[in-house]
């Protein structure tokens, strides 16, 4: 008897104890944010590299929620977040039109690359032209992975086969898979399909599942990809953390975060370009 | 918490009583008073319905029709009576601990469990085995355990079912001994056997049942002596009834 | 891929034998939120379990077969569900768990409690059926009933947790949703695997699921020593 009693205090204190573990966390008045950001960024080990140096300096907590670009605002959208931080210009407009974002600013780029295997099956060549490669893709039927889960690169994706003069939606066949699901993974099914696929460059350099992809298409203007910051709407959500998200806006553009960002490198290899005073970024 | 209902379980008393399960009926108009005093014994032959009569005086069961009383009222939760099942359930617990449950089930206050429990353990003869998980008992030692467990309620009745069915001479003078001493405390002990041998020894009133009948309920000296009816007498010579 | 393998093997073992603080952070985590989890369904799986155990009423099987069914719940749809619920948008805004272990907690306290309460309920009800009229004969009251069955059934029980607490330490669907796999604050083993495995790091993915399955493996052979321990001294 007094055997079971002592057992069952202790019961009791241990889910005592981890909840008030767990909860304690959410409930402090922590000095963090919530950034709902995408996978490119995450994926790219770019946060890790800048995020110690903005705490070092305010002090401030970013928990990075990545997610596909349309998914990220309509984490912000909810509330959900108190910074978004997106790479899809015009979806990014719609949002601040919508009301749901303060202000956009532009901090950075990179570029996307289309990526294939050694083999060439689509016989692209050498080409800089990427509505070429798309379209000889197309008429070889040359297997190609799309995300298909309206993220900015599968946006960017889309726009091209435009600019190629290919309503994809039609045209697709078998060729076109489309995966619904993030960068690494799509990388990692072109890697295990041997096909084609648009990728940020910042994720696939460091991809490590390459095995006989390359890069088959790179530099053309049109693979252009800004990246924009917005602080949620305070009043749409009044509990979103203004003065701390402010803060890592107003470092990001800052010359001492866009040196920080300009210096992330892999394999020597500089990924994102700051490009916060650009006009029109 | 050791309060006492103010008011006696004794007499029992069945009225008309008629106990079924569908169509099969099991105790088919019972009649009876047990009062204060030495052993009632009931004895019958398998299946005559000995059990469910222990069940129904118990509370643990509703009759189907007619009453049982309990000093004159119905529905008296067992507080003050305690049962001995034919093959009791050892709870997963070390003697010990069963007993020490009986007891907190009994409302008995924690600070006299541990003398209460030595007692009861000195008494069933179980001292040694205080440690030794319940279900690793032997049927002896499980059968006094139960007895020890039914005493730690402070019991005014105790039935028994069967209670040295299936024990060996030992075992079964084990358990004899221990309803004696119960029964000159002033227990009330009602219990059932199919063995003349246990219902001479131990009875004061003999209950004798078949087919859910009470055919005789007489003095045991009477009954064995001079049974009233053809039943009873070719019971008591050992013929096979069925 | 046999000498990649080879060093997945070396790459997870140098983070295990190196103590990795991040890696160590993770597992403190992963091992919180699905025990917190794990302990949140067994208060409420277990009393559940036996009250339907215990009791009658007019659609008893039905409730019986939907909870087994239960156990089968999918954690990406749980994990939904928690989401609306918790966002700052959704009833539960307010409180501000959302992409918290907390949150965590409750997506795993979710999918672990049919499991826990289908299991007991089984135990139970077969304990009941032998303990029923010596309890009755005891004069055990309907709380008291329950506390016996849930004591004597513990060592039973126990298996009904670890169940639990494998379905919680496997399961992404869920917290990924609900946690955000934010790093070093909502990342547990298997949201780890996940980005590892987005990032192509196959070798890191599968040292980590390594990890992972030795930490299930530790956890149910002390359960079952305990298992065993208790069952010797009270059987
Ligand atoms: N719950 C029950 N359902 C069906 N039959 C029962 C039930 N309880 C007892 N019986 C039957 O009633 C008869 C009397 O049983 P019981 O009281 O156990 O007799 P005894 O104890 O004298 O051997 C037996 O034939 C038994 O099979
Ligand atoms: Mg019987």
């Amino acid at each position: 008897m007094i055997k079971r009693e002592t057992n069952r205090r202790h019961l009791i204190a241990l889910a005592g104890a981890a909840l008030v573990a767990l909860s304690a966390p959410a409930f402090a008045q922590d000095k963090s944010i919530v950034v709902s950001s995408t996978t490119s960024t995450q994926d790219s080990g770019l946060f890790g590299h800048i995020l110690p140096l903005f705490k070092a300096k305010t002090g401030i907590d970013v928990k990075v929620v990545s997610q596909g670009t349309g998914q990220a605002l309509d984490t912000g959208r909810r509330g959900d977040a108190d910074v978004v931080f997106v790479h899809a210009k015009s979806a990014e407009l719609k949002f601040l039109s919508e009301g749901f974002g303060v202000k956009r600013y532009p901090v950075m780029y990179n570029d996307f690359v289309l990526i294939g295997p050694k083999g060439d099956p689509a016989g692209i060549g050498g080409t800089k032209d990427i509505v070429a490669a798309l379209k000889a893709i197309k008429d070889k039927g040359a297997p190609f992975i799309s995300r298909g889960d309206r993220s900015g690169t599968h946006v960017a994706e889309l726009d091209l086969w435009k600019a190629a003069g290919i309503d994809i939606a039609k045209d697709k066949g078998p060729w076109y898979k489309e995966i619904g699901q993030g960068m690494g993974a799509a990388l990692n099914t072109a890697s295990a399909s041997n096909a084609y696929v648009l990728s940020d460059r910042g994720t696939w350099l460091s991809f490590k599942n390459r095995a006989d992809l390359v890069i088959s298409v790179e530099g053309d203007n049109r693979l252009f990809n800004q990246y924009g910051v917005m602080l949620v709407n305070p009043e749409k959500h009044p509990h979103v953390k203004k003065e701390y998200g402010q803060a890592f806006i107003d470092w990001l553009i800052s010359p001492e975060g866009q040196k920080a960002i300009a210096e992330y490198k892999i394999g020597g290899q500089q990924l994102f370009f700051p490009n916060a005073s650009a006009p029109g970024a | 918490m050791t309060m006492r209902a103010p008011d006696s379980d004794l007499p029992i008393v069945l009225e008309d009583v008629r106990y079924g399960v569908r169509d099969l009926i099991i105790i088919d108009g019972m009649s009876l008073m047990l009062t204060p005093g030495a052993p009632t014994v009931l004895i019958g032959p398998n299946g005559s319905g000995k059990t469910t009569l222990l069940r129904l005086m118990m509370g643990l069961i509703e009759p189907t029709s007619g009453r049982v009383t309990w000093g004159g009222r119905t529905h008296v939760p067992p507080a003050r009576r305690a049962i001995v099942f034919q093959r009791p359930v050892m709870l997963r617990r070390s003697v010990a601990a069963n007993i020490h449950y009986a007891l907190a089930a009994a409302g008995i206050g924690r600070h006299q469990h541990a003398e209460r429990a030595r007692d009861l353990l000195e008494q069933a003869g179980l001292s040694a085995l205080a440690e030794r998980p319940a279900r690793r008992l032997s049927g002896g030692e499980q059968q006094r355990l139960a007895l020890a467990r039914g005493l730690a309620r402070d019991p005014q009745v105790l039935f028994l079912d069967e209670p040295t069915a299936s024990l060996d001479p030992a075992a079964t003078k084990a358990i004899e001994d221990v309803v004696r001493a119960v029964s000159a405390r002033g227990i009330k002990v009602v219990m059932s056997t199919h063995d003349l041998g246990e219902a001479r020894r131990l009875a004061g009133d003999i209950v004798f049942i078949h087919r859910g009948r009470v055919i005789e309920s007489a003095p045991a000296a009477e009954f064995f002596a001079h049974p009233k009816t053809d039943d009873a007498r070719r019971f008591v010579a050992g013929e096979l009834l069925v | 891929m046999q000498e990649k393998l080879m060093h997945a093997d070396t790459s997870a073992l140098d983070l295990v034998l190196s103590a990795d603080p991040a890696l160590m952070e993770i597992v403190r985590l992963s091992l919180l939120v699905s025990l917190g989890a794990v302990v949140a369904a067994a208060v409420i799986g277990f009393p559940l379990g036996a009250v339907i155990a215990l009791t009658r009423y007019p659609g008893r099987e039905a409730s019986i077969v939907v909870l087994n069914a239960l156990m089968g719940l999918p954690p990406v749809v749980v994990g939904l569900a928690v989401y609306l619920l918790l966002s700052r948008s959704g009833p539960l805004g307010t409180w501000g768990l959302l992409f918290t272990p907390a949150a965590m907690v409750i997506a795993q306290t979710i999918l672990v409690t049919p499991i826990i309460a289908a299991l007991a309920r089984q135990t139970i009800e077969d304990l009941w059926t032998e303990y029923r009229e010596e309890l009755a004969a005891m004069n055990v009251g309907p709380i008291g009933r329950v506390a016996t069955l849930l004591w004597d059934a513990r060592f039973s029980l126990l298996t009904a947790l670890l169940a639990g607490f494998g379905r919680a330490a496997a399961e992404v669907g869920a917290v990924i949703i609900v946690g955000g796999n934010i790093d070093g604050f909502t990342r547990t083993m298997t949201t780890a695997i996940a980005l590892e495995t987005s990032k192509g790091d196959l070798p890191l993915a599968i040292g980590l699921g390594m990890v992972l399955i030795a930490i299930v493996i530790i956890v149910n052979a002390l359960a079952w020593g305990v298992r065993r321990a208790g069952e010797r001294l009270a059987g």
